[in-house]
């Protein structure tokens, strides 16, 4: 360690450091970066990173500046200095691959030893994911020992570990081992697993019993958690696909199973509510930046009015005339999908459109290791929850709910008693339109806006439906949660398609199982 | 008109086997101890009803009392919960056949509301219902037999509608239907006729013939009418059967089952002054469903 | 006996009705082979070389309609999943063929290009037998025809009807779809069997295998209409009618709804899967493309198009649509779907019998009314 007092003493060896940095000559370079990787300085740290940004440029007269993240000013290293140079025409320094890896193990060495804890907690797991510079193994030894913080020493521990399993020394490995079995990581893996197996000849690649056990059951260990990992992925992201099948089936629900109406341009409704949420977004972007965050809180309502106009109009024009003729209905509302896709696509163009998810929607939670929940999915299951309560409040305890469940009960009787029918098919219809459309919204931040989005939904929306029993919106969400959930469990062991092939194996069967809960009336109605 | 007496004395065809021949009586029909429930509510509560050959047994009750489903369990259309039903002379359990299979084991029927094919004509119902060979490919290739043939001009002109025989059956009035489907029965020849409400949407006079029809098929056939209109039922009815919330109340004589005060209590909802007499006490003649105001405003 | 096939032959149809029949049948088979093959090129009767396959094509598509027809217009039942039988007798044409390429595909290998492709070395067990035509012609027929029993005996068991069945066999279609898309299958995935060399010995790019391939395509329409217009003149057809209005009664009056459903299902799939056996060497490409669930419902709107129940009309409406497709397509390739979509609204809307129902219906007035004017007028009231 350099001591402070020394002749030359750091200032002054950072500032030899910079200029070799500013030579240009490779050696000198990386060289440079090693010594000043080993300075006890806290600028010492800010130039190297600036370098690994590349935010770091050499002036005419040989001064090292930084910039800032922005690229906005420019200061001179050591004295602080506001430098007034054109940052476009300042040369950055060039720089090979063994020169970032010098790089890497100078910022490293520069983290371990900082005495900041939290930057010594991050790169303390980097190194412990990645595994450590060669050059850094003995320094971080030391540190290691050194270390107070536990989620630190852990990981220190770790990052020695990828070292020291191949080390000569049975105690260095034996202490590698160990500290992987206590973190149980998936990292170690291919080493964990080269380790039980066997060499060529038959002998174990691992000579040593204890170790060799130690590592069986460290495997075991991380299989266990990488399993577990994989099943609450899976859940999560079934669960997230069952919400969209939620939010396109709870409308199919009320059109298909309240009307009776096979709606076959419902995927449509989603499409729309997509492009609303495109446009909205489009629109915030272009008129008020300032809350663009907050486009999708405008463009629930907009889609949910699109959607609704959409549906009231299609149900007077064309789906009024054909109560009664379930089959000519599923032609005719084809035909409509038919010409909404057209329309879409002459509007909009064939190709798909991106919808940017604001801030706050992107990115995700850790949940376990390598299992991120993206905020996106988070809220489309929180926003099929709520509009499954909205809806079903709506149907059971409000007015307009009574009429609807009236008129599908008994039509002629519900018109006796002073009710519009035609004008609650409408609404029911509408409805059932919109909350398709509000699907469309949620559908639009987690996957690709095309005309033909809707296509894809349909089938599965309707077997939803099918299963979860004709009109029955608890037997609905049920069956889209099921069917939705159960598609992605399986789909690892089968892959996309044959798990998609397998879940309409199991409906069918399911079909054969309970087909009068599902499909026929009982008792009177039945005849 | 017959008396039940009579009908005990007259033979019997086939072979009686022990559950066939109970108690010294044969049986045609036999429901055992059956029970049909509808999401808990009990249509039929362990209902045991036996009919014997050759009998016209009509069923009367209120609405809900289980008429309707136990023809449907008879026909195989609902399967019982629990208890099983027979048909008789070999007392063949029907639990392990399908509808049309107990249809050609010989049990017609007719439903509340006519079900006759109204894209097809008159002909061509009755033809379709003949019995007869009634397999896919027997279908394909075969044509109506002549014995068939003047089977179909019989019956059609029995039921009245000789001078509409190649019409569609779209254009027939409900009345018109509903003695079609009678014929349809008649083509098929089953050994148990089910009737549930024949005289709906008929006027007085067709109902009147209806009775003579039924009445002339009882002997040779066993028939069971379920019906609202007491006044028919009074006319044709040998033995009547009450059934109340899916068990059966009374059964018996007409005056016998019309002066029970428990079927009293059940029609009108109090039970009878003990001064009056039973034959006065027929206030309400029919009892009108669903189906008789859909028929009476067509 | 020659009375009862005359007696047979007129419950099929009237005399007029053969006359036209044999008219139309004449021009399909004869007057479009002798016009393209007889005339020269600059000749104003000259019906041109690549309308052969075209037509040839939409012979195809009309023995699809006659076969949806048979179900839907007498049974009642929509399937919209008559695709995967199309595909079905294509992709075993498409074997065949793929099979008959030898050697001369890109790879110069025995196995075909797209398996030499994927680094197969041997033919999958499914594949073998393909070398001979009458084994894929068998096939054609067979493999249809039992995956529509094996599908339709556990559809009609737990009777599923209506639009439910329509559901469960579009989700069929669209699963099978998935499946030939994955390589793996074996079917040449995306792509699918396509670049066809000769069937049966002769090249397929001549144009006298064209016009054979075209008029055995007229044949199989012919005989697969007339066997339609048998089945729905016997007694069968007579049941299947009745299971479209009454279910109940027919189940009641002693029939096994089950079997009668299952025999025109089947029937229809096999006919389908002529159908594509027919069509493939003639477009001579199969891809899954075909399986998609907008293909399924486009034929049905064929048949609604020509008129439900009606056979002939089937195949005029399978005819007049795919010719408006094929002209639209090539002169405003953005307004197809515009028509297409209208089409099905207004069939529903303004034509539920289709054309020639309606032409029929029209004819009828005409003939009634002449009848009027001869008789002494009564009354008009309560006349429809």
């Amino acid at each position: 360690m350099v001591s402070p007092d020394q002749p030359g003493g750091p200032g002054a060896s950072l500032q030899a450091a910079l200029a070799q940095l500013a030579s240009g000559d490779m050696a000198a370079i990386k060289s440079a970066i090693v010594a000043i990787g080993e300075l006890e300085d806290p600028v010492a740290l800010t130039v190297l990173e600036a370098l690994r940004e590349r935010r770091l440029r050499v002036a005419a007269t040989g001064q090292v500046l930084i910039a800032s993240s922005d690229g906005a000013t420019l200061r001179e290293v050591i004295s602080g200095r506001s430098a007034s140079e054109d940052l476009e025409s300042l040369g950055e320094i060039a720089m090979t691959n063994t020169v970032r890896r010098a790089l890497r193990a100078s910022v490293a060495r520069l983290q371990i030893a900082s005495p900041d804890s939290a930057v010594r907690r991050r790169a303390a797991a980097v190194l412990a994911k990645n595994g450590p510079p060669a050059a850094l193994v003995e320094f971080l030894r030391a540190a290691h020992d050194s270390e107070s913080d536990p989620a630190t020493r852990v990981n220190l521990a770790l990052a020695l570990a990828h070292h020291d399993l191949s080390s000569e020394d049975r105690e260095r490995r034996l202490a590698a081992i160990r500290s992987i079995a206590r973190a149980e990581v998936r990292t170690f893996k291919p080493q964990l697993e080269a380790m039980v197996g066997r060499g060529e000849g038959g002998e174990y690649s691992e000579s040593d019993d204890e170790i060799r056990e130690l590592a069986l059951s460290a495997l075991s260990a991380v299989e266990r958690n990488e399993l577990a990992g994989r099943i609450v992925r899976d859940l999560v992201y079934g669960l997230s696909l069952a919400s969209v099948l939620v939010l396109a089936a709870l409308g199919l629900a009320i059109t298909f199973g309240l009307m009776g109406v096979i709606n076959m341009a419902h995927g449509e409704m989603l499409m729309l509510g997509a492009y609303t949420t495109y446009l909205v977004q489009s629109e915030f972007a272009g008129r008020v930046p300032d809350w663009y965050a907050y486009y999708l809180v405008a463009a629930l309502p907009a889609a949910f009015g699109v959607c609704f106009a959409t549906g009231a109009v299609l149900e007077r024009a064309v789906i009024r005339y054909l109560y009664g003729r379930p089959l000519e209905t599923l032609l005719a509302t084809w035909g409509l999908a038919l010409l909404l896709i057209q329309s879409v696509r002459s509007l909009f163009g064939a190709h798909n459109v991106t919808v940017p998810s604001p801030a706050w929607l992107s990115g995700g939670y850790t949940l376990v290791e390598g299992v991120i929940l993206p905020y996106a999915r988070v809220a489309a299951i929180a926003l099929a929850a709520l509009i499954t309560i909205f809806i079903a409040a709506l149907l059971y305890r409000s007015r307009l709910g009574l009429h609807i469940r009236a008129v599908t009960e008994n039509r002629a009787m519900a018109q006796a008693m002073g009710i519009r029918t035609a004008r609650v098919d409408t609404v029911t219809f509408g409805l059932g339109s919109a909350v398709a459309g509000l699907g469309g919204v949620a559908l639009s931040q987690i996957g690709n806006v095309g005309p033909e989005l809707g296509q894809g939904y349909i089938v599965d929306s309707f077997l939803v439906v099918v299963v979860g029993g004709v009109g029955n919106l608890l037997g609905t969400v049920a069956a889209a949660l099921g069917l939705g959930i159960v598609n992605k469990l399986l789909e690892p062991a089968t892959g996309a398609v044959l798990g998609k092939i397998c879940v309409l194996v199991v409906v069918i069967l399911f079909i054969q199982r309970r087909p009068k809960g599902l499909f026929a009336l009982q008792g009177r109605a039945g005849q | 008109m017959q008396t039940a007496e009579n009908i005990h004395s007259q033979p019997t065809v086939g072979v009686h086997s022990d559950r066939g021949d109970h108690q010294g009586v044969s049986t045609m029909v036999w429901l055992d101890d059956v029970t049909v429930s509808f999401n808990g509510f009990k249509a039929l509560d362990r209902l045991d009803l036996r009919i014997e050959p050759g009998e016209l047994r009509c069923v009367i009750g209120p609405n809900g009392a289980g008429k309707t489903t136990m023809m449907d369990v008879i026909s195989g259309k609902t399967r019982p919960h629990s208890g099983k039903v027979y048909l008789s002379r070999e007392a063949i359990d029907l639990a392990g056949y399908r509808e049309d299979q107990i249809a050609m084991l010989g049990i017609g029927r007719k439903f509340q509301r006519p079900t006759v094919f109204e894209d097809l004509t008159v002909l061509e119902n009755l033809e379709l219902a003949c019995r007869g060979r009634k397999g896919v490919w027997h279908s394909l290739f075969a044509g109506m037999s002549g014995e068939q043939r003047d089977k179909v001009t019989a019956i059609v002109e029995r039921i009245n509608l000789s001078s509409q025989r190649h019409d569609s059956c779209r254009q027939l009035s409900h009345g018109q239907k509903q003695w079609l489907e009678i014929g349809m029965l008649l083509a098929q020849e089953p050994n148990v006729l089910l009737v549930d409400e024949p005289i709906a949407g008929m006027t007085h006079g067709e109902a009147a013939r209806t009775a003579e029809l039924l009445d002339s098929l009882a002997g040779a056939h066993t028939v069971i009418v379920v019906e609202h209109d007491m006044d028919f039922v009074h006319s044709i009815a040998r033995k009547v059967t009450v059934l109340h919330q899916g068990r059966v109340l009374a059964e018996g004589r007409m005056d016998e089952v019309q002066s029970d005060p428990k079927v009293i209590e059940v029609y009108l909802g109090t039970a009878p002054e003990p001064s009056s007499s039973a034959s006065d006490q027929r206030p309400i003649s029919r009892w009108y469903q669903n189906g008789d105001l859909d028929s009476m405003t067509a | 006996m020659q009375s009862r096939a005359k007696k047979l032959l007129l419950e099929m149809h009237t005399p007029r009705q053969w006359l036209a029949l044999a008219a139309v049948a004449g021009i399909v088979l004869v007057a479009v082979p002798v016009l393209n093959l007889a005339t020269t090129p600059t000749s104003a009767l000259r019906v041109s070389d690549h309308l052969i396959p075209l037509f040839g094509k939409f012979l195809c598509f009309a023995l699809v309609a006659v076969a949806v027809d048979l179900l839907w217009g007498f049974a009642g039942i929509l399937s919209l999943g008559y695709t995967v039988f199309f595909a079905c007798g294509g992709y075993t044409m498409g074997m065949y063929l793929m099979r008959a390429i030898g050697r001369d595909g890109v790879y110069r290998n025995e196995l075909p290009d797209f398996m030499v492709f994927l680094d197969w070395h041997e033919l999958p067990w499914y594949w073998r037998g393909f070398d001979s035509l009458g084994f894929a012609i068998a096939m054609a027929l067979l493999v249809p025809g039992i995956i529509a029993l094996v599908f339709g005996y556990f559809a009609f068991r737990s009777r599923i009807r209506g639009v439910y069945f329509s559901i469960i066999t579009q989700a069929f279609t669209y699963a099978s779809m998935l499946l030939f898309f994955r390589n793996e299958t074996g079917f040449g995935g995306n792509n699918g069997l396509t670049d066809f060399k000769r069937i049966a010995g002769l090249p397929l790019h001549e144009q006298s295998t064209k016009v054979s391939l075209y008029i055995a395509s007229g044949f199989a329409l012919l005989l697969g209409y007339l066997l339609c217009r048998y089945v729905v003149c016997s007694k069968l057809g007579r049941v299947l009618v009745a299971l479209r209005d009454q279910e109940l009664r027919v189940m009641f009056a002693g029939y096994s709804p089950l079997k009668f459903k299952l025999f025109a299902w089947t029937l229809s799939a096999i006919l389908c899967g002529l159908a594509g056996a027919l069509y493939v060497p003639q477009v001579g490409i199969i891809n899954p493309n075909e399986l998609a669930p907008s293909k399924g419902i486009e034929m049905a709107v064929w048949v609604a198009v020509g008129g439900r129940g009606t056979l002939a009309g089937a195949a005029v409406g399978a005819v007049a649509v795919n010719g408006a497709k094929s002209w639209l397509t090539a002169a405003h390739p953005e307004y197809w779907l515009y028509v297409l979509g209208s089409l099905f609204i207004a069939v529903t809307l303004f034509l539920p019998r289709g054309l020639v129902g309606h032409l029929a219906v029209v004819s009828r007035r005409i003939t009634t009314w002449r009848k009027q004017c001869k008789l002494p007028r009564i009354s008009i009231h309560n006349r429809p």
